[in-house]
């Protein structure tokens, strides 16, 4: 991969070792609440914010936007599963965790129903819990929680598509010993605005998997936290992303080490193509000093397709402890140059062929995470599509 | 029979100040079943003559013409070049990351030979050669020229070379950067196909040393973008004892 970086930049990620006190920038000293009155609004100079173009958030930020709009929330769960709506005062709801910027105590201040899956305790689905969430259109605060009880094991697909502007906050509480993987595909229309907190608790000996996908919407900004019950809890976080013209895309990673001997990896990438695309990632892990043991990793690559588009890259380790297992970080952007298209296309390929090759290529291995063979076949369809929509 | 004809062709490259013409009046016809060994001094054109026949964008043909039995090779994109039996063995392949190599030739024959090659033969086809060459089958597993060693990547383009079996194999200093065990394995690569009967071959070189190796029938010396004199493979023992020294006295390109 080229290592220029024509349009847009990457900033390499900081380390800070060993320190009583807490570095400035620590994702731990964020205010968290369920209250939006607890956050001024932000005015985009903020750490958490510089990267997100405020005027585009439709008022979600700063108390204007009033919940007018629709959203067909729709849950196929195999037997055993039980799913509910309840009201906003559900005392199983904000367990996972709680809102950590203005947009997020927004939806869990406005909204006023909850959906909430709860996989019983010892099932083992054979089948995905399939949510579809689509958008008619218009402002909405949500709230999902999923619970996996104690060693259960299961798969929730989560489906955005349509057009909305929507706040939301997902919870995941997952039991002792259980395995859940949550994949969250963001398909929207390219109207769409969707700012979401996704917080997961992983239990002692759990294992958590994220696979988030987005393609569509016009401004998607998704901060996955992970938070750990107890000891020997895992979390695997993959994304991937593909970035066209005039669309925002952030994805703000945040994985709080506050137990010992837990695990986490993460993987994103991302690709991007057209004007003013912008991808935006941010990886904080937060290795505290109780969490001996700890071994985590996280990667960030990103494929710049054609000029114009940018790529905001910070991973950022922060560690109070030497007792750990391992930790490190990786950060790279490169572009689909014009030597490569060349390579390919002097061995008789034609050159949109060529730049699908490379970027099936890039994205395989993140694919193949999903281990659902309907799912990685529309995606891999999708990112044809999108190829077809910047060679065309 | 196949016969590539390079016919006064001028190139140029875009320069800070302007275009620069590196090439100035190449006349050159490659036959099937010849080899020709372009030999001359650093920034004589050489490189410059195998990425224009190959169409590299950075090159922009200002005058002449190259046909390849009779079709006008210069009107075609890169691919239709490759698919029409030009093939240039690149002295500095790329990388390209997430790309298998096996997906890489298989992509590639396919696009070459027009269809598929059936999987069965085609797998059998690609072992075969890659044992001639002294490749692990593991290479095929990785990524195209990423991480790869010279050797590697000089294997590896010969590898396609064999593969693809092109009309007109252009070799841009293939034996650069080779030690001699290297250099001989890559050299018998090329000496099957040229063998075969079907390939013209132009080999590039800075260096005699290949030609003990890949015996060519033609020896033309390049220098300030053309070529200066033409004759048979003792021209290149001239060379081996008298260097360039006579050909870039007062005809230097700069």
């Amino acid at each position: 991969m080229a290592t220029s970086i024509p349009a847009g930049s990457t900033t390499d990620g900081a380390i800070q070792v060993g320190q009583s006190a807490q570095p400035a920038d620590a994702r731990v000293s964020a205010a968290a609440s369920y209250d939006v009155a607890d956050f001024p609004v932000p005015h985009g100079r903020e750490e958490e914010w510089r990267f997100t173009p405020l005027d585009r958030l439709r008022g979600l930020h700063d108390g204007t936007a009033e919940a007018t709009g629709g959203l067909r929330v729709e849950v196929a769960a195999p037997e055993g599963v039980t799913v509910e709506t309840v009201d906003r005062g559900d005392t199983r709801l904000g367990r996972a965790g709680k809102p950590v910027d203005r947009v997020a105590a927004q939806a869990y201040s406005a909204f006023e129903k909850a959906s909430v899956v709860t996989v019983p305790k010892d099932a083992v689905l054979s089948e995905p819990v399939r949510i579809t969430v689509h958008g008619e259109g218009g402002t909405v605060y949500a709230h999902q929680l999923v619970e996996v009880g104690r060693f259960a094991e299961a798969v929730v697909v989560i489906d955005h598509t349509g057009d909305a502007t929507l706040a939301a906050n997902v919870e995941f509480v997952v039991g002792e010993g259980a395995k859940l993987t949550v994949v969250s595909v963001q398909d929207w229309d390219d109207t769409a605005v969707h700012v979401a907190q996704h917080t997961a608790l992983v239990g002692r000996d759990a294992t958590f998997k994220s696979v988030v996908v987005t393609f569509g919407g016009d401004l998607v900004r998704l901060h996955p936290r992970v938070v750990y019950g107890g000891t020997g809890g895992e979390a695997e976080l993959y994304g991937l992303y593909f970035t066209d013209n005039g669309q925002h895309q952030e994805h703000r990673l945040f994985i709080d080490h506050d137990t010992p001997h837990c695990r986490s990896n993460v993987a994103y990438k991302g690709a991007l193509q057209g004007q003013d695309a912008h991808a935006v990632w941010i990886g904080d892990v937060l290795i505290r000093a109780v969490a001996q043991g700890t071994d985590t990793y996280e990667l960030n690559r990103n494929l710049v397709l054609t000029d114009g588009a940018r790529v905001d890259s910070v991973p950022n380790l922060e560690i109070e402890t030497g007792e750990i297992v391992g930790a490190g970080h990786a950060s790279a952007t490169g572009r689909f140059d014009d030597e490569q298209l060349f390579y390919l296309m002097a061995r008789g390929i034609p050159a949109d062929e060529a730049r699908r090759l490379v970027v099936r290529g890039f994205f395989a291995e993140l694919v193949q995470q999903i281990g659902l063979a309907d799912l990685e076949e529309r995606l891999l369809a999708k990112i044809e599509q999108e190829l077809e929509a910047s060679v065309g | 029979m196949a016969t590539l004809e390079i016919h006064d062709l001028h190139v140029s490259v875009e320069a800070e100040n302007g275009p620069r013409e590196i090439l100035r009046g190449v006349d050159l016809t490659v036959k099937q079943g010849e080899t020709h060994a372009i030999m001359g001094p650093n920034g004589s054109g050489k490189s410059t003559l195998a990425y224009s026949l190959a169409g590299h964008p950075k090159y922009t043909v200002t005058g002449g013409t190259v046909t390849l039995d009779g079709e006008d090779v210069l009107a075609m994109s890169v691919d239709e070049r490759a698919r029409a039996g030009v093939f240039l063995a690149m002295q500095y392949p790329v990388e390209v990351p997430g790309v298998s190599v096996s997906n890489f030739l298989r992509t590639s024959a396919t696009a070459v030979r027009g269809e598929a090659p059936k999987l069965r033969t085609w797998v059998k086809e690609v072992k075969e050669t890659m044992e001639a060459l002294h490749m692990d089958a593991s290479f095929a597993e990785r990524n195209v020229n990423e991480g790869f060693s010279g050797g590697e990547k000089k294997r590896h383009e010969i590898l396609q070379l064999e593969l693809l079996k092109p009309k007109i194999a252009i070799l841009d200093e293939t034996d650069s950067g080779l030690d001699v065990d290297a250099l001989r394995i890559v050299s018998e690569g090329v000496n099957r196909v040229r063998e075969t009967g079907t390939v013209g071959t132009l080999l590039i070189t800075h260096y005699t040393r290949i030609l003990r190796y890949i015996k060519p029938d033609y020896v033309h010396v390049f220098a300030a973008g053309r070529i200066a004199e033409s004759g048979g493979a003792e021209l290149a023992d001239k060379l081996e004892n008298e260097g360039y020294e006579a050909y870039t006295k007062g005809g230097a390109s700069e």
